[in-house]
């Protein structure tokens, strides 16, 4: 393994009594794309900032490329950052804003001319350089944004809730090419949001963070299928939760509602008679018996969204609720509230959460 | 960042002590009538003089007269504008700017001329006409903050979609502006009403030129004549202007937020 | 590119009635405008442009530069120029004093009951001026102010000796500030609160320096409102005639207690001169928001 680019070492941060970060380590690689994701107040905001600089660890050290920057100032580091609400300068031109960096690095005038206007492709406004910012969408604002950020080529990109301000749409277009301007120019990334759904799409690792700790690291899949706590599994995508009892530990028997699944090898020394929250991902479950699948629960049919391509429906068994997602197939009718209807699923595709 | 506050705080400091000394050497010069101790006596005395009486009940009355035509002029305008006349707005907007760029002593020395007693409107020709000119000039001075103070109110509740919401449930005008407008602004109106008092009360230029026996040429009288009661004078008229602009704070408290209003 | 914030006036002007509806209305339309326009006419606009014809007439109601011509006298020059003066440096010393106190409320980490008790003595101090002002610094600075009295028994300095007159350009000057700064302090506060914080942060990332940043993005953001008030508070102080008549009473030449007195008893013995300095008056303040407008359109394309 490579030495990592940056490495995140042991950082506490407290602001009086009030500890937002506690503990937190990381390493990134170099051109790795790595999100903290968690909801607010979890503490990866603060971290951010410790990385530019804004705040100062309480403990702990940040090293980038073998060098401490602990406690160096924001405008010493070379990083180039991203805010969520755009922070554009309103009195400069979309150029200027650009420029902005290169001319306080005192980067000849007919270079940074040339670097903007590059930067302009990149992010596919090449028209705009004499605009103000007032006069650009959101969604146009932050792709300035992110030119004015990667024009001095900073060797570490942070990005705050960049996509937070924007609507549904311009929202993934623009993740989609921030991301591929950031494999383009193999520039080493953070990237702090709350949206699952973003930094599972774009990131090469996730963070996920609670309470000042990172739950969890690990690639999108990892995280997505293999959450390691409660809280990862919970946060990250939807969870089917249902609550079972062990009947008998050694072959892995399960009593849910009334009926008995198979969990063998998954039950982690559970005794006979624990309790358990069993849970399963929509997409795990399949309505009827289904080749491959060695397990099945039966139930009722309680509700039916159709949602265009997909169809979501909830199955209640004994007092639980289980969702679950079907394609829409022209031919079939969907299925109808109070029909009795069976769950199908692999036995390996079940979360058991402690 | 330390040296950030430090610098701060000595600006501050600056500033407090430019503030406060004169209002401190007031008090303490107001205090001095009697010799060799501090006494009220200056205060008794201006209090009790009928002249400040008849002269601060005179302004107080202009003061009324220059909020009930301000208002009647105002409101109406500024609600016009804002639900069925927006493209007016800027040429409103340039007018009631136009009494802070015109001094005062300009205003009232066109009135004098143009208003004499031969004139067409002969308001100077009768003491009744010269009251209703003098609160008209004030009206005017006052123009740019009864103007900003109720668009800004209007501004927040929406006046548009209230009128809208009100016609639909089948209200007329009268009661539009009675029931719905009025009740709305109303705060607004009266931090607009606060702050025009606090202008009009101790104004001297226009109630001097037009020879009215008005607070602020009293004070003046007082203030060549005497030598500790200009002091006391000062602290009571301090004293108003504070009250107007605390009346004015407690009131924005009571101000609708701007909770209706999509964005 | 189509998400273009609609601005009021023109969300008013697409939902208008159509304009056979307006026809119709219009009568009650104008209605509601109608007595703001007949009072601004009849009381601030007429009386203006009264004197403004006045001032180029003679006494036969003739055309005449004459007038205009006679503003050339040493007196009244002089006291243009007094006054000029006074407006210029209250409202500078006003404006930056003003500007510091406000920096140092909003941004300069002191404790949030300084900023809101500092806005609310700004609100009261602005509005107090004319005569108690006037009385206020003659008990502080006047020959037995307080403020005199103490620098001279505690500090051995007596600012009369060293040529110090409340009744000169400075002692005015120093008045006027007690109303300018407040002023600027409650206009410029908005401002400044307007400032991002993550315009400093995006900066600093980029690399600058804090002094960078103040010269390339906030003294730049500012700088319209900024002098849009000092040009109101230099008109504030170049009309202002109460707090200078007493202080002073008639011994200060400013252009407003020149006029008092010409229209109380035309000392200047020309009637139509009195218009003169009118005119004069409205078009030094007039000029001084020319050209506050022709800058604010040459930095308004960046405003919205």
């Amino acid at each position: 393994m490579a030495e990592p680019f940056l490495s995140i070492q042991h950082v506490r941060k407290s602001f009086g009594t009030n500890t937002v970060v506690q503990d937190f380590s990381l390493d990134v690689e170099p051109g790795e794309f790595v999100s903290f994701l968690g909801p607010s107040g979890c503490g990866k905001t603060t971290v951010l900032r410790m990385v530019a600089g804004f705040e100062e660890p309480s403990a702990g050290k940040i090293v980038v490329s073998g060098k401490d920057i602990t406690r160096l100032k924001p405008n010493q580091r070379n990083v180039g950052m991203v805010f969520q609400a755009y922070a554009l300068f309103p009195n400069l031109t979309v150029a200027q804003n650009i420029a902005f960096g290169l001319k306080v690095a005192g980067m000849p005038k007919a270079d940074a001319d040339r670097r903007v206007a590059e930067m302009l492709d990149i992010i596919k406004l090449p028209q705009m350089g004499d605009r103000y910012p007032y006069q650009l969408s959101g969604g146009q604002q932050q792709r300035i944004a992110l030119a004015r950020a990667i024009a001095p080529k900073p060797k570490l990109l942070l990005l705050d809730e960049p996509l937070s301000a924007l609507d549904a749409k311009v929202r993934v277009s623009l993740r989609e090419e921030i991301r591929s301007i950031q494999k383009k120019l193999g520039i080493t990334t953070i990237f702090v949001t709350h949206d699952q759904e973003e930094a599972l799409s774009i990131s090469d690792r996730i963070a996920v963070m609670y309470g000042g700790k990172a739950e969890q690291v690990g690639t999108p899949f990892e995280i997505y299928n293999r959450p390691a706590t409660k809280f990862v599994a919970n946060f990250v995508g939807t969870l089917n939760v249902l609550e079972g009892t062990v009947t008998d530990a050694a072959s892995g028997k399960v009593r849910v509602n009334t009926q008995e699944v198979s969990l063998k090898g998954k039950l982690n020394g559970s005794k006979s008679g624990d309790t358990l929250s069993l849970a399963l991902r929509p997409e795990a479950i399949s309505l009827g018996r289904q080749p491959g699948r060695d397990s099945s629960l039966s139930g009722e049919i309680s509700e039916v969204h159709f949602l265009g391509s997909v169809i979501r429906v909830r199955v209640g068994i004994g007092g639980s609720t289980v969702s679950l997602d079907t394609f829409n197939s022209p031919a079939t009718p969907p299925p109808a509230v109070g029909e009795k209807a069976e769950i199908s699923f692999s036995s390996g595709d079940m979360l058991v959460l402690h | 960042m330390k040296t950030g506050r430090f610098w701060a705080w000595v600006v501050f400091a600056l500033g407090a002590a430019y503030f406060f000394i004169p209002l401190i050497a007031t008090v303490e010069f107001s205090m001095r009538m009697r010799r060799g101790t501090y006494s009220f006596d200056a205060y008794q005395i201006v209090l009790g003089d009928a002249r400040f009486q008849a002269t601060f009940g005179y302004s107080v009355l202009a003061a009324i007269f220059t909020i009930i035509i301000g208002v009647l002029i105002v409101v109406p305008a500024a609600y016009w504008i804002r639900l069925r006349l927006p493209q007016l707005r800027p040429i409103v907007e340039f007018i009631t700017l136009l009494p802070l760029v015109i001094p005062a002593i300009v205003i009232v020395f066109g009135y004098i001329r143009m208003y004499g007693s031969n004139s067409p409107l002969p308001f100077l020709a009768s003491d009744r006409g010269t009251d209703l000119l003098l609160v008209i000039g004030y009206a005017t001075l006052a123009l740019p903050y009864m103007y900003r103070a109720v668009d800004t109110g209007l501004r927040t509740i929406d006046v548009r979609t209230l009128t809208e919401a009100a016609q639909i449930l089948g209200a007329g005008w009268g009661t539009i502006i009675t029931r719905v407008i009025l009740p709305n602004v109303l705060i607004a109106v009266l931090s607009g009403a606060f702050l025009t008092f606090a202008i009009v009360i101790g104004e001297f230029t226009m109630a001097s030129l037009l020879n009215r026996p008005a607070f602020g040429p009293y004070l003046q009288n007082i203030g060549a004549n005497r030598a500790y009661e200009p002091a006391a004078l000062a602290i009571i008229a301090f004293a108003i202007t504070w009250g107007c602009m605390s009346l004015i704070q407690i009131l924005s408290r009571f101000a609708p937020r701007s909770a209706n209003r999509p964005n | 590119m189509t998400d273009l914030s609609l601005s009021d006036q023109t969300i008013a002007g697409k939902t208008a009635p159509p304009s056979e509806a307006r026809a119709l209305r219009l009568p009650t339309q104008w209605l509601g405008v109608a007595p703001f326009f007949i009072f601004a006419i009849m009381f601030l606009i007429l009386p203006t442009l009264y004197l403004m014809l006045g001032a180029f007439q003679n006494g036969a109601g003739e055309f005449t530069l004459e007038n205009i011509i006679a503003l050339s006298q040493p007196t009244i020059v002089a006291a243009y120029w007094i006054s000029i003066k006074i407006s210029l440096a209250s409202s500078l010393i006003g404006a930056f004093a003003g500007l510091a106190i406000a920096i140092a409320i909003v941004r300069g980490g002191l404790p949030e009951w300084i900023r809101s008790a500092t806005l609310t003595f700004s609100g009261v101090a602005s509005n107090f001026a004319g005569v108690p002002l006037a009385f206020a610094f003659l008990a502080t600075l006047g020959r037995l102010g307080l403020a005199t009295v103490i620098l001279n028994t505690v500090f051995g300095l007596n600012i009369y000796a060293h040529g110090f007159n409340i009744l000169s350009f400075w002692g005015l000057t120093l008045t006027y500030v007690y109303f300018q700064i407040p002023l600027m302090v409650v206009i410029i506060v908005p401002a400044i609160d307007g400032l991002k914080k993550e315009w400093g942060e995006a900066a600093a990332t980029l690399g600058a320096t804090q002094t960078q940043f103040w010269r390339m993005v906030v003294i730049p953001v500012i700088w319209p409102s900024f002098l849009g008030t000092v040009i109101l508070l230099f008109a504030n102080a170049f009309g202002a005639i109460a707090t200078a008549y007493a202080l002073t009473g008639s011994s200060l030449n400013i252009v407003p207690i020149l006029l008092y007195a010409q229209i109380r008893g035309d000392v200047l013995h020309n009637p139509h001169l009195g218009y003169a300095i009118a005119f004069g008056m409205i078009v030094i303040t007039g000029l001084a928001n020319v050209f506050y407008i022709w800058f604010r359109t040459r930095s308004e394309r960046w405003l919205k």
